[in-house]
């Protein structure tokens, strides 16, 4: 199949960029790879692995530690990857800026931290109902702790959050609203910004889970006016076990120390200057330096190519795969919301989501088959899973085809 | 390009007909009228989720057997034999038809015991070369070992 399509030149930039990533230059079962399984972790450019060997090979030892020579480098690139995190979200200072192993970390951060003394019975954490598990079992400890409760607003059909309903929960109780920026399971890109802003109209403080937001789209956190938000360095080209936690200072400020015992620690000040100062209060022990390395490697791969790029490319080639897997006879798509990212779940006849995911991954086709870890969003729709589709800005139209091509061949099979 | 490792030839090694037409029209799929023994397998990782029923009588033979539940081809088309194998069997020959069959699945050609003619159930034998569907394969299985030790909690596979 060809595509006589005029792409701009932003995209033609984007588009030549797979040749970055080495994992996907290779044969999966005597089929050239086509990786859509990004959602769940993004393959890593060539700049990001260098960056994480070079500084393995010259520059590793603790940061903020030592007086010599590379103890000063591991800082300098520690914290020169914190700069670049604090640009790319538009934070107003590396204060805020707190690094954790990943969304999850981020999540239960402000959870136990931020959340914790502030909730009491008739209290309430408000949630919708599209959330990853990363952001309902945080909550549901949180408020088994305290006895406070966990409020969850509805979606409709088309996989989008019922936004009248969602308003209408938030009342005086509500301590806290957290929210997915974009819907791992259905792709739905939330209106955060216009939530945030009915939810402080009301005094709500609201927690962004942008895990599946920030490798796809320019996220400003000052324009969201969001008063936390969360996400991976794994699912935005980066390595595994990195993360932000992004939190307005006045508000980080005023939270006590999440890591190493908490309560015990800050009675025996064993260490009061490293609590006492943002972001380091909430980075107790030696980080994942090598991996905050690279996570900053990856946001300069970003800011080259340029997220709107990004963004503009990925929406052509989501446009495409919603077009294409729409005209296959048995199709059903989950998560059909207005707004969408490159995320697409689906069923095919009714044939399992775990055998399409081996037909396909015997054609090299790598997707994601199960709950996605939304298990409240596959009940939703009454399915035991799904098949999802991710792309990412290294997919091209080739693979859409290729996805395609495999989907018939598994009718085939169970015709 | 790196070359990467390869599955056997066709998928369909794995998707045999006899696997597929098991999976399309599972047998002795439902309840059972009078159950002596029951117990359900559980894949926590992909969700397959099945209840085993057996009816065994006083001198420990399996009358009937029938499942229920919703999973991939896979465990239903694996459910299905089971089913139609261990009927009539006595529950030790049910049980050393398990050990054979999970010996089977696992690859462990020291645990393959000649004296099991497998028949059909040799048909799950594709299974072995996708290991992240053994554990599909095998789901209904440890419903049976576990439903014939009278275990009061889910077989699960992990």
């Amino acid at each position: 199949m060809t595509h006589a399509r005029q792409l701009t030149d932003a995209q033609s930039v984007v588009a030549a960029c797979r040749a970055d990533f080495p994992a996907l230059d290779q044969e999966v079962n005597g089929h050239r790879l086509v990786y859509l399984d990004s959602a769940a972790s993004a393959q890593q450019p060539s700049a990001v692995i260098d960056a994480i060997a070079r500084y393995e090979r010259h520059d590793h030892a603790n940061v903020h530690r030592g007086v010599h020579t590379l103890s000063h480098r591991a800082t300098d690139a520690y914290e020169g990857a914190r700069a670049m995190l604090r640009a790319f979200i538009n934070a107003s200072s590396t204060s805020e800026v707190v690094f954790t192993s990943g969304t999850t970390e981020s999540i239960n951060l402000v959870a136990q931290s931020f959340c914790r003394p502030k909730l009491g019975p008739g209290d309430k954490v408000l949630i919708s109902h599209l959330e990853h598990h990363a952001n309902i079992v945080p909550w549901q400890l949180v408020c088994e702790q305290t006895g406070a409760e966990l409020v969850v607003a509805p979606i409709n059909e088309r996989g989008e959050i019922e936004l009248d309903a969602l308003y209408a929960l938030m009342d005086d109780r509500v301590r806290l609203l957290a929210i997915a920026h974009v819907s791992n399971a259905l792709g739905t890109i939330n209106p955060v910004r216009d939530i945030i802003a009915e939810a402080h109209s009301r005094d709500i403080p609201v927690l962004i889970d942008g895990a599946q937001g920030v490798p796809h789209m320019t996220v400003d956190v000052k324009d969201l006016d969001c008063d936390f938000y969360a996400f991976s360095g794994h699912k935005m080209f980066g390595p595994t076990g990195t993360g932000v936690l992004y939190g307005k200072e006045t508000l980080l400020d005023a939270m006590p120390p999440y890591k190493g015992g908490g309560d015990m620690i800050l009675e025996v000040s064993f260490s009061g200057t490293t609590f006492n100062e943002l972001p380091y209060k909430f980075e107790a022990g030696t980080p994942n330096i090598s991996g905050v390395v690279g996570f900053g490697a990856a946001v300069r791969y970003l800011e080259e190519l340029g997220v709107h790029n990004v963004e503009s490319w990925e929406h052509e080639l989501s446009q495409y795969m919603t077009q294409q897997l729409s005209a296959l006879e048995g199709m059903r798509l989950i998560g059909t919301a207005e707004h969408k990212a490159g995320v697409q779940s689906f069923l095919l006849d009714d044939i399992h989501p775990h055998d399409l995911g081996t037909i396909l991954d015997h054609q090299g086709v790598a997707i994601r088959t199960g709950h996605h870890c939304a298990m409240p969003v596959m009940e939703f729709f009454g399915v035991p899973g799904t098949a999802r589709a991710s792309l990412a800005l290294y997919n091209n139209f080739d693979d859409v085809d290729r996805l395609v091509a495999a989907l018939e061949k598994a009718r085939e099979i169970f015709a | 390009m790196i070359a990467g490792s390869m599955h056997s030839d066709d998928v369909r090694d794995l998707y045999r007909d006899l696997i597929l037409d098991h999976a399309r029209s599972p047998r002795h799929f439902g309840k059972l009228e009078h159950v002596t023994h029951s117990a359900e397998g559980i894949n926590p990782l992909c969700g397959d989720k099945l209840r085993l029923y057996l009816d065994v009588d006083a001198d420990e033979n399996i009358r009937s057997a029938a499942f229920e539940g919703s999973g991939c081809a896979i465990s239903v088309a694996s459910a299905s034999l089971l089913t139609d194998a261990v009927i009539g069997l006595s529950s030790d020959d049910a049980m050393a038809i398990f050990d054979a069959v999970t010996a089977q699945l696992s690859g462990d050609d020291s645990r393959d015991d000649k004296t099991v003619d497998l028949g059909k159930l040799r048909a799950l034998a594709g299974v072995r070369e996708y290991p992240t569907r053994v554990k599909c394969a095998t789901l209904a299985w440890h419903a049976l070992k576990s439903a014939l030790r009278q275990d009061t909690a889910p077989a699960s596979t992990e």
